[in-house]
């Protein structure tokens, strides 16, 4: 019988490139950036590590396929080296794979390295490119922002929302974000924003303004993972554990069936219901004290809060304008400026969001730190489409909480 | 049996630019064109061409008939997208007709329309079945051409056989004559025109008169029991002038549709003709004229069975459905007349595996999913494993094209950012009434549209990407709202 993956990892050590246009460097520069960060606050050799996990999911735009990118930018002695992508979510996914093989016992220390590099397009916005031979044939003419943009209209149609309020909403949630980042030294965007500025800016895909929409950054973030015993035998105290990983992936029905009304993602509430069980909690409105979601889009981060169950469905917008996920209320989302303003190089953000917890806990997290360091935070990482997606919720806390 | 028409459909892009948007841009150069600025000429989207407008004809003639009997399908243009494909084999696949189907393609003057028509009547005689004869013309025209003014983007389907007739043919007659009013070479995109009043008086009212009285005398017919006369130049009053010359009544004459539609090429004859079929009272005689090195002449005359043919869009429907364009520049750059900046996400390669498209080609051209044996889920595309989470049978799935289902926008977005020939580009979720979903790109948008959830949508066939490295496009449908001005 499973017994889930709870305090059975620690994190060590972790690291993260300052994010945004990073003209100058190439996706390497990034990833040692990242690894040599997370080396120092781990306390290890580089040769201790035993496994990697590289994630990276547009890797035609810079490093190419394969393990093997990762292995020559940090000189890894031989060891396995694995690449990830699942969308969005690759990040998390190269998490998960640390962390699941230092669970299984087969190796004491393994590393998770994501990185992206997207400023090299020659325009805003992720890359415009082929979705495979068949799917061109027949996928609709898509942007990232188009597809998320449609839970407003569905959002909208189900709870009885103008276009107005959803709008309004949407701009609460990108000016907190802004708010947010303005804190954090390695954040993409550190400007302020107003409503005005919001609802003023251009239309990128109807509803969504440019402010609703997160930056394309370029970034890396890496974390290395051990048992708790393994950490508390290098004399390290307050360790933050893995409480809960859990993945959903769709599988046609949302594309496809008619039970899917479009307004909420089945695969996030699937997650969270699992993760919840996997970390023992039961009461995520109360139990959990920071989260960090996949707020590609404004509208996304809305929906979101329902779907991690800790609004009641039709509630989010009254919770987000009632400033609940504030950095200041019950429940802060996206303290370190989330994928809206820290940015969104896509292979790193899942790690990027763990990055944040863990400074949190451990209060490192400078002048966005939460007053009482958080005790159980969430992340929620996705990629895809609302109608055909791969959605992480991840869960760690302090040990023993 | 008597062969006669048994059919009839049209087709009218959306979009109407006005004439006037034209000469304001042009009449500097040219002022005569000051005097055609009146009116509106209807003009193609960027995802239609002549072999979309054939089938969206096609499809309106073939309503309430089985589309499993036809013996052939003609297709008529001088504007195909392909040279060496056959065209009328892809309206033949979008339409999903039987591959035991005669196809061919018709083309190089303006009269193949009315040529088509002729040869579909004679070919349906010992055919064993309907011959679908679908004409359509979208015309490339130079930038302050005269033409550019007088053409429209259009198609008409005339489904011709046994049976029970709308209308019989009462004679048909040819005169071939090499006169050569313009012509377009084989490397010209565009038609290089003669005088007009040459035209007029050497062409239209010498050829013209000699062919139709030709036929009349052997169909034995007076000139004077003409009800409707259609001919198709857009040139004024001639239609008139041959009225006259042969006897027929002026009130015959039947309006060219210049004010709102523009001459779409090879389609017109059969345009006009679908336009009297729509107004025609049984027994009533038409006339209808296709000229171009030569003429051909066609009478028919109506029967009880007009008054029960099942309602269609047509051609008086399409008129209707119309968005005026004022903005020239957008025609020009659809046409390919300037050269417009697209933006560095235009320049992603849109190769089509012929591999590819040949094992998904009812997929993607006959817009074939599935529905499922066991449980009845519809569902697009087709998979190896039913879709319904309560059922997931293997294999069980059994050919359904969505093509002619009706369905509601569940989601949608207006798309900026994504590159699109006319941003913002519309997309979204359609559900339909019988069940399946699919997110389509969207047809005929107007770009401030904010259309509500539960608007009702309807499919159309449409170029999906062009090719232009390798000169290919893909076709596949789109979700057009049903009740959109």
């Amino acid at each position: 019988m499973a017994t889930g993956i709870k305090d059975k990892v620690a994190i060590l050590g972790m690291g993260c490139a300052k994010f945004g246009e990073r003209w100058n460097d190439n996706a390497e520069d990034l990833m040692v950036e990242a690894f040599i960060e997370a080396l120092e606050d781990s306390g290890i050799e580089k040769n201790d590590i035993q496994a990697a996990w590289f994630s990276t999911a547009i890797e035609e735009q810079h490093v190419g396929k394969s393990g093997v990118p990762l292995a020559m930018a940090l000189r890894l002695p031989f060891i396995p080296v694995t690449r990830v992508e699942n969308y969005c979510a690759s990040g998390s996914e190269a998490f998960r794979g640390a962390v699941y093989a230092v669970a299984s016992g087969a190796c004491d220390i393994a590393l998770a390295l994501g990185v992206e590099k997207l400023k090299d397009t020659g325009y805003g916005g992720l890359p415009q490119r082929s979705r495979g031979a068949v799917n061109d044939m027949f996928w609709a003419n898509t942007s990232a922002p188009g597809n998320f943009a449609q839970l407003a209209a569905a959002y909208g149609a189900k709870h009885n929302v103008s276009r107005e309020d959803m709008k309004k909403a949407m701009a609460h949630i990108s000016i907190k974000s802004h708010d947010n980042g303005s804190k954090n030294p390695k954040a993409h965007l550190r400007n302020k924003i107003d409503e005005d500025k919001v609802m003023n800016a251009p239309m990128i895909a109807e509803p969504l303004g440019l402010f609703d929409c997160c930056g394309v950054s370029d970034g890396a973030a890496c974390a290395i993972v051990t048992t708790p015993e393994i950490a508390r035998s290098m004399g390290k105290k307050d360790l933050v554990t893995v409480k809960a990983l859990q993945l959903s992936v769709s599988n046609g029905t949302e594309a496809q069936h008619n039970s899917w009304d479009g307004s909420h993602f089945i695969t996030t509430r699937t997650a969270a219901k699992r993760a919840y069980e996997e970390a023992g909690i039961d009461k995520p409105r109360e139990q959990v004290s920071l989260i960090e979601v996949h707020d590609c889009f404004s509208v996304t981060e809305l929906v979101t809060m329902e779907d991690l169950h800790i609004s009641a469905e039709g509630t989010a917008i009254q919770d987000v304008m009632n400033g609940f996920y504030d950095a200041d209320g019950e429940i802060p989302c996206q303290i370190d400026g989330g994928l809206k303003c820290f940015g969104h190089p896509i292979g790193a953000s899942g790690l990027r969001m763990i990055y944040e917890m863990y400074l949190q806990m451990l209060g490192r997290a400078g002048e966005r730190q939460r007053s009482e360091p958080p005790v159980v935070g969430l992340t929620h990482n996705l990629g895809g489409f609302p109608h055909q997606n791969v959605c992480s919720v991840c869960i760690v806390g302090m040990d023993g909480a | 049996m008597v062969s006669g028409i048994l059919s009839f459909g049209g087709y009218v892009p959306r979009l109407r630019l006005n004439r006037k948007s034209i000469a304001d841009a042009n009449a500097w150069f040219n002022s005569g064109l000051k005097g055609l600025a009146k009116g509106e000429r209807s003009m193609a989207n960027w995802d239609e061409d002549s072999v979309t407008m054939a089938v969206e004809a096609a499809r309106d003639c073939l309503k309430g008939f089985d589309r499993g009997n036809l013996a052939a399908l003609y297709m008529a243009s001088t504007s195909y997208p392909f040279q060496d494909r056959q065209n009328s084999g892809i309206v033949a696949e979008a339409l999903r007709l039987n591959s035991a189907i005669q196809t061919m393609d018709i083309a190089a003057s303006q009269r193949a329309g009315t040529s088509g028509l002729i040869a579909a009547l004679q070919a349906s005689a010992g055919a064993g079945g309907p011959v679908l004869l679908a004409s359509a013309e979208k015309r490339r025209t130079r930038a302050a051409h005269p033409l550019e003014m007088t053409s429209g983007d259009g198609a008409a389907a005339i489904l011709v056989g046994a049976g029970d007739v709308v209308a019989t043919v009462l004679g048909y007659h040819t005169e071939t004559v090499d006169f050569v009013d313009h012509y377009r070479g084989q490397d010209s995109a565009y038609d290089y025109v003669w005088e007009e009043r040459w035209i007029r008086d050497e062409g239209y009212l010498k050829i013209v008169p000699t062919a139709a009285q030709a036929m009349l005398d052997k169909a034995g017919i007076s000139a004077d029991a003409v009800d409707h006369f259609c001919f198709p130049a857009a040139a004024r009053r001639v239609s008139g002038m041959i009225a006259k010359q042969l006897g027929i009544s002026e009130d015959s004459v039947r309006d060219n549709l210049q004010a709102n539609m523009g001459e779409s090429g090879v389609a017109h004859p059969l345009v006009m003709l679908v336009n009297a079929l729509e107004e025609a009272s049984p027994g009533q005689k038409i006339l209808v004229v296709g000229f171009g090195q030569g003429a051909d002449a066609l009478l028919v005359e109506t029967t009880d069975a007009l008054a029960k043919l099942p309602a269609r869009t047509g051609i008086k429907g399409h008129l209707a459905m119309r968005r005026e364009e004022t903005n020239y520049n957008k025609f020009l750059s659809f046409n390919e007349l300037v050269n417009a900046e697209h933006g560095l996400r235009a320049e992603v390669d849109r190769q089509t595996g012929m591999t590819t498209l040949y094992r998904n080609k009812e997929m993607i051209l006959g817009l074939v999913g599935g529905k499922c044996t066991k449980c009845g889920t519809l569902q697009y595309p087709k998979s190896a494993v039913c879709v319904n989470p309560n059922c997931e049978e293997f294999h069980s799935q059994e050919d359904h094209s969505f093509a002619e289902m009706t369905g509601k926008m569940n989601s949608y977005t207006a798309d900026s950012l994504t590159y699109s020939a006319d941003p913002p580009a519309f997309y979204g979720m359609v559900q339909f009434d019988e069940g399946g979903r699919m997110m389509i790109d969207f047809a005929d948008m107007a770009p401030d549209a904010k259309p509500d959830v539960g608007m009702p949508m309807r499919m159309m066939f449409r170029v999906k990407d062009y090719d232009g490295k390798r000169g290919f496009r893909r076709y596949f449908w789109k979700a057009a709202p049903v009740n959109a001005p």
